[in-house]
């Protein structure tokens, strides 16, 4: 058995104990960062694509710094939403990519679905950089890295998610993964952004961001994205900061340190005040950072992940 | 199952008395402690290169730095077996440019683990010498590389395993031939 296999799809169905072997593999590419010459040899000679039908500024150069460092060769292929459409047209692209002999696929897409469309289609890795409303795995990743780095553990330790629940794939691959590995989940929000019967997953709901608050030792505050008040999920953005802005009146009140947390990209005066964004409780730039490790230990994972390659291994090939 | 007999090779007393010698010859090779450095390679080499530099300290009176490094990022065999899932920590104490690093490992053997740690510390850093050191030169380089420092020379052919146990790691002090029990734990490097 490969240690992932050879798609990093969501963290649904992943097992507790991959996830963990992810954490972990990510701990010691944390110091490659850091290293006078940023840059290990591991993935010389793999060539990746990172195939962005949706913008996207730190995931995919997050994406590309982890290539990099791994010394693989990268190719950035940004499609324009409309220019592209699914289906037959997201599988010719990358049909015509694999004629060109690449190894592994970043994907970015719209569509709900659209990365394990593509996995089953292509011999190539095909690691999911967010599609739809689905999963944003890496993302959820790097959250839980950074739980771990702060408060030495995850499970036991009380998360809630703040915001647009029901639009965010962040939300999802987050609540798939603090689950699994033994979290206690909360969500606040809207109840119109909140998925109907999300208690039935065991996730404890708060109506009031104080309550929240108080609860919690991290929040995970979600971009609202402009597009849900327009679509009438929220009546204003003024009221929505009123009622559940992240500030750092409400911090102050918290009855223990807590964590703030944000995917990014921020919308400072909407999800979170700026004092708390820029402030003692945040490890929002800590996630980026974690980001890039993250997404190191899966391209190593997955590179090597080729079935064939592991018989090999098991059967003790000479090294 | 292959029939697999263990021999031990050297015991507790000779393992101590090996590193004793073993830490003589790397202050001969220096001549003295002058802009020394041991790095152990993760993970016994890190635990042996500790001692050594515990040796060097009582003999000199002087701490040598010490470094660890974890190869398996640079090591040229990732397409044939695979990610090894757990790697070591690598920290280095500060630059390596005029100094004489010397590499500490508990096996030598094809010779690759070497060619990936002479591969790594070229990227901190570039050293004035590079040594190598090695409690147990089990032979069957695969590559033009050689110990400078050897605590045993053991002859052993392809099918066979050298086992190093260190206290640290292990919880006892041993090394042992096994013989017909494939290449294993000391048998990568």
């Amino acid at each position: 058995m490969t240690a992932l296999g050879k798609d990093l799809i969501g963290l649904e169905t992943l097992a507790p104990e991959q996830i963990r072997l992810l954490l972990d593999t990510a701990e010691p590419f944390k110091e490659v960062s850091e290293r006078p010459i940023k840059k290990v040899p591991a993935l010389r000679g793999k060539t990746i694509v990172n195939l962005f039908f949706e913008a996207s500024t730190r995931t995919r150069i997050s994406f590309e710094f982890a290539e990099k460092r791994l010394s693989a060769d990268t190719v950035n292929v940004a499609a324009t939403g409309s220019s592209v459409s699914k289906g037959e047209t997201l599988v010719d692209t990358a049909k015509n990519l694999e004629a060109m002999r690449i190894d592994m696929v970043v994907i970015r897409h719209g569509a709900s679905g659209a990365a394990q469309f593509l996995a089953r289609r292509i011999a190539s890795n095909v690691i999911n950089a967010g599609d739809g409303k689905h999963e944003h795995p890496t993302q959820a990743l790097l959250d839980l890295l950074t739980i771990r780095d702060k408060l030495g553990r995850i499970e036991g330790t009380k998360v809630c998610l703040v915001g647009d629940i029901l639009h965010s794939r962040v939300a999802r691959s987050n609540l798939w993964g603090l689950t699994k590995l033994g979290a206690q989940v909360a969500v606040c929000g809207p109840r119109t952004l909140l998925p109907r019967g999300i208690e039935e997953l065991g996730v404890t709901v708060f109506r009031r961001i104080e309550d929240a608050i108080a609860w919690a030792d991290v929040l995970n505050v979600l971009r609202l994205q402009l597009e849900r008040m327009e679509a009438g999920f929220i009546p204003s953005l003024r009221e929505y900061y009123r009622v559940f802005g992240v500030t750092a009146e409400r911090l102050e009140r918290a009855p223990k340190e807590l964590l703030v947390m944000h995917p990014g990209p921020m919308n400072r005066g909407v999800e979170i005040d700026s004092r708390v964004a820029d402030g003692a409780h945040s490890v929002i730039l800590d996630q980026v950072t974690n980001g890039v490790a993250v997404r190191m230990a899966v391209l190593y994972l997955l590179a090597g992940g080729k079935p064939e390659l592991a018989d090999a291994a098991k059967r003790g090939a000479p090294d | 199952m292959t029939r697999t007999d263990r021999s031990v090779m050297m015991d507790a007393r000779a393992l101590a008395r090996a590193l004793q010698r073993m830490a003589v010859e790397v202050l001969e090779l220096n001549h003295g402690t002058e802009n020394l450095v041991l790095i152990g390679i993760q993970r016994r080499g890190v635990e042996l290169a500790e001692r050594l530099g515990k040796l060097i300290e009582k003999d000199e009176g002087v701490e040598v730095p010490r470094g660890a490094i974890d190869i398996t990022l640079y090591r040229d065999d990732l397409a044939t077996i695979g990610p090894k899932p757990v790697i070591g920590e690598t920290h280095l104490p500060g630059d390596l440019t005029g100094k004489h690093a010397v590499i500490v490992d508990d096996v030598l053997y094809t010779g690759r683990t070497v060619r990936a740690a002479l591969d790594e510390l070229a990227d901190f850093g570039r050293p004035r010498r590079i040594s190598l050191c090695v409690l147990v030169d089990r032979g069957g380089r695969e590559l033009p590389i050689q110990a400078d420092i050897v605590g045993k020379q053991v002859k052993c052919g392809p099918g066979d395993r050298v086992d190093v146990l260190i206290e640290e790691v292990d919880g006892r002090e041993e090394v042992s031939l096994v013989k017909g029990g494939g290449p294993g734990s000391g048998g990568t490097s």
